[in-house]
């Protein structure tokens, strides 16, 4: 393997997208050229720097609203079916969105069954508001750690109810930190974690009523799962899949 | 995709295809939008795009048989951003690029003592690249994308792919080791 040849398999090799007898090719050459060995240690210098510098830049939440007031979707609760033919303007567009909200308002309003619970829905808007917020520069952990047993005690002496802590690293969800946050006038505490490229937001209180079986959906694209465990009501919202939100349900009620 | 889609007439989903727009698509905004920033070079320009992109994304979604959503809605913004780049900045994309013509954005002693911060060194460094040097690296390295995504986004063969992300790294570096050698000159004058 000539050193002429090897930039773009360096690269390869960078990435993890070789097959594993051209890995092994690659590596073999390591060894005997400094040349690459001292290129690819670069690269992997480059690439960490660039994975540091925190330059991936989320969509503002004006966009999203913007998006979500033109196609007119406000939540994910299946709503009473729009028919419409083809429309050509803007305008009409703007009539099948206004009829759209209309229907959602009176399925909400009179028929109970449909939108469910009004004020279920109410708290989970708060609680996207909330991560949308958190998801600002500077405001989503007050407390950085991955370590549990910081932020477990930082909570205490904050509220007057202890949240579950606890690091799941080993399952792709690593903690990143805490916050405390109030949502429709309480104080709920906030353990952050992380998805790969995704935040997930855990909101917890605590609640007097009995544990509930898990609730989901998704509204302004973000996904939330909801239940009540051991005397806590948790949220937990992410841009993340509803598998991932459901699989860390599934670490945290264990 | 009904052939109405190609003239001014949207083809208007039903409620049960919005829900899963919202589901399947939505989730990949910050993706959406993270791109056309970075190929546009600018917050506002790419507001702009995305929000056109997603549009567009929605009125498509009927042709959007299963597979991979994020690099099919990438696929529709990288288009948007291009299409928006040749109606308002055709300059960025009609010279065959070469560092040596293409000026480096802003590069004065005040740019280079705020350069000093990782990341301010890192943006200008990749915004002084090519946008099809950028855009790889973005998919990568910000976005996370394997060659097979980036490919299909891009619509290069792989191997391109593998030749187009090393090119863009060496002139990352290259970009970085300028601006370096630009600021310890002018630390050095400043002594």
């Amino acid at each position: 393997m000539s050193c002429e040849l090897t930039q773009s398999v360096l690269d390869g090799y960078l990435d993890g997208e070789l097959d594993a007898a051209r890995s092994a090719d690659f590596e073999r050459h390591l060894i005997s050229c400094p040349q690459c060995a001292s290129a690819l240690e670069k690269q992997e210098a480059l690439r960490t720097s660039i994975q540091q510098a925190g330059l991936y830049e989320r969509a503002p939440s004006t966009l999203r609203r913007k998006i979500e007031s033109q196609y007119g979707v406000p939540h994910a609760v299946t709503p009473m079916p729009v028919k419409v033919g083809v429309l050509p303007s803007s305008w009409q567009w703007l009539a099948v969105a206004a009829a759209f909200f209309l229907a959602l308002f009176f399925g909400w309003r009179f028929l109970p069954g449909l939108g469910a619970n009004r004020a279920q829905i109410e708290l989970t808007s708060a609680i996207v508001d909330a991560h949308l917020r958190s998801l600002q520069p500077g405001h989503l952990e007050d407390v950085v750690s991955t370590d549990q047993h910081t932020v477990k005690p930082w909570f205490d002496g904050k509220i007057n109810f202890a949240p579950p802590v606890h690091d799941f690293a080993g399952d792709g969800f690593p903690l990143e930190g805490g916050r405390l946050d109030v949502v429709e006038g309480r104080e709920v505490a906030v353990l952050v974690y992380g998805r790969r490229k995704h935040v997930i937001n855990v909101f917890v209180w605590p609640m007097g009523e009995p544990d509930t079986s898990p609730q989901s959906g998704s509204q302004l694209g973000y996904n939330w799962v909801c239940w009540r465990s051991a005397g806590m009501e948790i949220y937990a919202v992410s841009d993340s899949s509803p598998t991932d939100l459901d699989a860390l349900r599934k670490l945290l009620s264990e | 995709m009904s052939p109405g889609v190609e003239g001014k007439e949207l083809d208007v989903l039903d409620s049960q295809e919005r829900v899963r727009f919202e589901q399947l698509v939505l989730p990949h905004l910050d993706a959406a939008f993270n791109l056309a920033r970075w190929i546009l070079r600018g917050r506002n320009d790419a507001e702009d795009v995305a929000q056109e992109a997603m549009l567009r994304a929605l009125r498509f979604f009927r042709g959007f048989h299963g597979g991979d959503v994020r690099a099919w809605l990438l696929q529709i913004v990288r288009n948007s951003c291009y299409t928006w780049l040749e109606k308002n900045r055709p300059m960025e994309l009609s010279t065959e690029f070469d560092e040596e013509l293409y000026p480096q954005p802003g590069v004065t002693p005040e740019s280079l003592a705020i350069a000093g911060d990782n990341r301010e060194r890192l943006t200008r460094a990749l915004e002084g690249l090519p946008p099809r040097s950028r855009e790889v690296l973005v998919l990568r390295e910000l976005e996370g994308c394997s060659y097979k995504e980036i490919a299909a986004i891009t619509s290069m063969p792989i191997g391109t792919v593998m030749s187009a992300l090393a090119r863009a790294r060496q002139r990352l570096e290259r970009a970085l080791t300028q601006a370096n050698a630009a600021r310890n000159q002018e630390a050095n004058r400043e002594l």
